[in-house]
């Protein structure tokens, strides 16, 4: 049985998946763009409920309202702070989908084998013109379940592809799942966010890979479903040994790849089903979620690799010293230089998260622009922990979205700026990045807020950033430290200006 | 511990070392000030305003020296002054210690702690106590207004109904505190600035305070500044040669020409010499900073303004900051009260004398007893050494012509490149896979080849939305599940319906996520 129908409604939903990530070229057509991503979803679904998975179509659905009410109540109940967690710990959840259609499928090869088998038959052999499988009887072939017949159809080579596939899919699925949940952990606060790796480090995952591809290649020659049990256990610990390996702040890299992996493994399930939209859709993911980890490593002048392998290598040689002293001010003074100051850029970073500061930063932008200041923001792209994360921040505390600008926009202006405001940010504002060839951060693109006639950099205390380097700006003639608590430093602060 | 401040006795200096403001900030260190009576009059701070401050006035100088514990003061003391001094007693002022050795001697021998202000080392931490540096700073701008003061016309451009007016063409030699300041003075009146000093990483400095730096056509090792403590060190008879053949050529154009070249402990080089005067139009004005110093100029008088034989005026005042006692007082006294911070760690009015300290020692030139000047190299390098700056070399139009061919080149043979061995492997799958693969296969393909068209036009500043969107969209997996839940094995059922209820929740979930998202961003 053919579903033509469904085959059409697929067509559709790719169609309206394509358009509803190009509309997130702009925020106003994100707006429309969204529903046509939730129509093509709809579309897919009901397309699929209705030709291929109409066998308890009723449960189905209603495993689908409790899912929907399950997700509503995730979905509104987090705090825009909390959204990279969110994203990660939803990551895991198509991870972990995916290993299990993986293993429904090869719970399906071995049935329809059986079947094979009570007939007299072998599954996968071909007739006489070398390319049609045999296939079974038409009476027991009509009693199958339509994925039954799906694979009842399939030649020897066929099923020898399905089997990569899905290798493939429970593969990538399983260390989606546990990357994942370690990445929530660690967005969350749950898990160490620093750097961990067990004795062995980089040895073990290559171990743990290649005893997977052997496994792979032994599931491939028959040699039954435990070596993808197995496979699927390995898969798990790599996930998990591997996102330990990656501190917090990388995390923006570690999500977004996480992201592209759901990705590719759904297109791996949807080759291994034969079901194009599962493909099409899979690879836009992976595409995106592939992208930006490209974008974001740019943006820190690192390699992917080195990235995913975690932490940071060592200094080249001996880094430059830095000198000078740290000039503490309090908020009367800040708020004395703002109110000369005529143009103010803001470089909010992970602590304005931390601290749950945006709404104060709202307030002082606010206040600023109702005295005629031309406030701005900058971003860089690896600001907080996950790409765009202080643009939704901004945008939810009502910060206008237009006075909010990426860091190759922006950059040029600082000489020309009265104060510069760091705000929980350390080394996206770290000149060493510039100045010192033996920094560990060296080549990173940073915001060049040191060039502004004042700077004033709101943090918690004297400590290093992620990375643990000095950062010298903190040192330099025209910058003056606020420290304190961001929410707090930034009440005091609005308490000053009226 | 009691600060106290006298009245300043050289005749026409107005400036205070104390303000009513500076006294609050004193009295938080938990000292207790006292004050001359009259002593603030001639800046502008009246005894009531001290008073009101908390500071004690008393009447004669002689009572102050009595009272108080530390002396601050702007000038150096006279031998009278000295005399008053008790042991214990510190002293807090101008010194110059090189001109004043004996005063020097004669305050070690009375027992009395001398720091100087002018004897601060340069490095960062001690800017806030730099008191040559606040004082220059109000030279170079007085310098400007002086100069506007004795000048016929106006500073800037202007095109009026009674004729054009072209913009004076100022030159300030020596970017130093006091020649940024005039710089900075001069451009914002309007005039053409153009700034010369012989160490050229200033350049960037001038520049950025809006006046064109005068470049030397002159090979030699250049000097770093970093290496003399910020300071200009002499320079070798060849370059001095440039310098002035290159003063000679500008002499005729320029209108205001302010030289404040000093060299540390020495007389002042000549950098205008007598021939460029005479060159100059008359009515144009020379001010001498280096007045003090012998001048940069020979034919300066110290203390007086001269007008040439042709009609040039040459103003050689040294009392610039004076001239502004109520600016400068201010500035002053937050140095001295900085620097009274650094001498009281414990806020608690105690002073802690500590000489380990590179600012103190630096600037203490007496101490129980002994002259303890010169001091020794501070610990801290003063300022990074300047790293030699690469000039990125301008391209001609051909050469970028020719680096675009390249990159044009390269881009199309990575690409061809890449295309090339892309389509061998996809040939190689095609051999031994079957067709029902590759038709999936092509999709898969173009499916890739579009994300990555589309998702490069994504706003940054939707990356966010982007992957809560992308999230969404992946738990399409929800149709494997939907299609396999039909099956008649038990095992695949309950997986898939797990897989189904997961899938679900993303849709949802991310969807949600993103609408909330989006809505939030307003534009102004």
């Amino acid at each position: 049985m053919e579903y033509g129908f469904t085959i059409a409604a697929y067509a559709v939903a790719a169609v309206l998946f394509i358009l509803s990530l190009g509309g997130l070229s702009g925020q106003e057509s994100a707006k429309r763009a969204v529903w046509y991503g939730i129509v093509g979803m709809a579309i897919a679904v009901v397309g699929t409920l209705i030709g291929p998975g109409q066998g308890l179509w009723a449960a189905s659905l209603v495993l689908i309202a409790l899912g929907a009410a399950v997700g509503y109540q995730l979905a509104t109940r987090v705090q825009m702070t909390q959204m990279p967690e969110l994203v990660a710990i939803m990551h895991s959840l198509v991870g972990l989908a995916a290993v299990f259609v993986g293993f429904n499928a090869d719970l399906m090869i071995n049935d329809i084998a059986q079947i094979y088998n009570a007939n007299g038959q072998v599954l996968g052999a071909v007739s006489d013109d070398g390319y049609t499988a045999i296939g079974l009887p038409a009476a027991i072939y009509g009693e199958l379940s339509s994925f039954g017949q799906l694979i009842a159809k399939k030649t020897s080579v066929e099923i020898a592809i399905l089997r990569v596939e899905l290798v493939l899919g429970i593969w990538i699925g399983a260390v989606t799942f546990t990357g994942s949940v370690i990445a929530y952990g660690k967005l969350a606060g749950k898990v160490n966010t620093a750097a961990q790796k067990l004795p062995g480090g980089h040895i073990l995952n290559a171990a743990a890979a290649g005893l997977s591809l052997v496994l792979a290649v032994m599931y491939m020659n028959e040699a039954g479903s435990w070596t993808l049990v197995l496979l699927a256990l390995l898969a798990l610990f790599i996930g998990y040994h591997l996102i330990m390996g990656i501190g917090g702040a990388d995390m923006p890299v570690v999500v977004s790849m996480l992201n592209s992996y759901s990705g590719w493994a759904a297109a791996a399930i949807g080759f291994s089903l034969g079901n194009d939209l599962l493909i099409v859709v899979g690879a836009l993911v992976g595409s995106s979620g592939a992208i930006l980890s490209y974008i974001m490593c740019k943006a820190m002048n690192r390699s992917f690799i080195s990235v995913i392998l975690g932490g940071f290598g060592g200094p080249a040689g001996e880094q430059m010293a830095v000198e000078g002293e740290q000039v503490a001010i309090d908020a009367d003074g800040v708020a004395n230089a703002l109110d000369e100051a005529d143009s103010i850029i803001i470089i909010p970073g992970y602590g304005m998260a931390v601290a749950q500061a945006q709404q104060s930063v709202s307030e002082l932008t606010k206040r600023l622009r109702a005295k005629g200041k031309t406030v701005r923001f900058a971003i860089h792209p690896v600001a907080g922990r996950l790409p765009g994360h202080m643009n939704v921040l901004l945008a939810e505390a009502k910060v206008p979205y237009d006075i909010v600008l990426e860091m190759d926009e922006i950059n040029e202006d600082f000489p020309s700026t009265d104060v510069a405001i760091v705000i929980g940010s350390n080394d996206i504002v770290n000149p060493a990045a510039q100045d010192d060839p033996n920094s560990p951060i060296a080549g990173m693109p940073v915001l060049e807020c040191w060039k502004a006639k004042q700077v004033f950099v709101s943090k918690r205390g004297q400590g290093t950033g992620y990375s643990g380097i000095e950062n010298p700006l903190f040192f330099k003639e025209n910058t003056r430290m606020f420290y304190g608590d961001a929410k707090k430093s930034l009440d005091e602060l609005l308490a000053k200006i009226s | 511990m009691k600060i106290g401040t006298p009245k300043e006795i050289i005749e026409g200096e107005a400036r205070v070392a104390m303000t009513p403001d500076s006294a609050l900030q004193l009295q938080k260190l938990g000292h207790s000030c006292v004050i001359e009576a009259g002593a603030g009059m001639a800046a502008g701070f009246s005894d009531k305003a001290y008073e009101e401050a908390g500071v004690e006035v008393v009447k004669t100088a002689a009572a102050l020296w009595k009272a108080a514990d530390i002396v601050a003061k702007v000038r150096p003391p006279s031998e009278a002054e000295v005399k008053k001094m008790n042991e214990g007693q510190t002293l807090i002022s101008m010194f110059y210690p090189v001109a004043n050795e004996s005063l020097m001697k004669q305050a070690a021998a009375k027992g009395a702690n001398v720091i100087a202000m002018d004897m601060v080392p340069r490095i960062s931490r001690a800017q806030k106590m730099d008191a040559l540096s606040s004082m220059a700073n109000i030279a170079g701008y007085r310098a400007v207004i002086e100069a506007g003061n004795n000048f016929g016309r106006f500073f800037t451009g202007q095109i009026t109904a009674a004729g054009k007016v072209p913009p004076a063409k100022v030159l300030v030699v020596g970017a130093g505190v006091a020649g940024l300041a005039a710089i900075g003075t001069s451009t914002s009146l309007g005039a053409i600035t153009f700034a010369f000093d012989v160490r050229p990483e200033v350049a960037e400095q001038v520049e950025s305070m809006g006046a064109q730096f005068v470049y030397l056509d002159f090979a030699e090792a250049v000097q770093d500044g970093a290496a003399t403590g910020g300071y200009a060190a002499p320079s070798s008879p060849e370059f001095r040669e440039a310098q002035l053949a290159k003063f000679r050529e500008l002499a005729p154009d320029m209108d205001i020409v302010i030289t404040t070249a000093l060299i540390p402990n020495r007389e002042a080089p000549e950098l205008w010499t007598p021939d460029m005067v005479a060159a100059m139009k008359p009515g144009s004005v020379i001010v001498d900073l280096a007045a003090e110093k012998g001048g940069n100029c020979k034919l300066t008088v110290m203390d007086e303004k001269i007008v040439t034989e042709n009609g040039v005026t040459i103003i050689g005042y040294t009392d610039f900051p004076s001239r502004m006692a109520a600016q400068a007082s201010t500035l002053y006294a937050t140095n001295i009260r900085h620097m009274m911070t650094d001498l009281t760690p414990g806020k608690d009015g105690q002073v802690v004398h500590n000489m380990e300290d590179d600012v103190i020692r630096g600037a203490t030139v007496t101490f129980g007893k002994e002259v303890t000047f010169p001091p020794p190299p501070p610990k801290v390098a003063a300022i990074a050494a300047q790293k030699p700056k690469e000039k990125g070399k301008e391209l001609t139009a051909e050469e970028k012509r020719a680096n675009e061919i390249a990159a044009f080149k390269t881009q199309t043979r990575n690409q061809v490149g890449l295309l090339a061995i892309g389509a061998v492997l996809l040939l190689a799958v095609g051999l031994v896979a079957p067709a029902s693969f590759m038709q999936h296969f092509i999709v898969f393909l173009l499916s890739v080849f579009i994300g990555f068209q589309v998702i490069w036009n994504v706003a940054h500043s939707l990356h966010t939305p982007l992957m809560a969107v992308t999230n969404a969209i992946s738990s399409i997996i929800i149709l494997g599940a939907l299609i396999q839940i039909g099956s008649s094995s038990m095992l695949i059922t309950l997986l898939a319906a797990l897989g189904i209820f997961m899938a679900a929740i993303n849709i949802v979930g991310g969807f949600l996520v993103t609408r909330r998202m989006l809505a939030m961003f307003q534009k102004s």
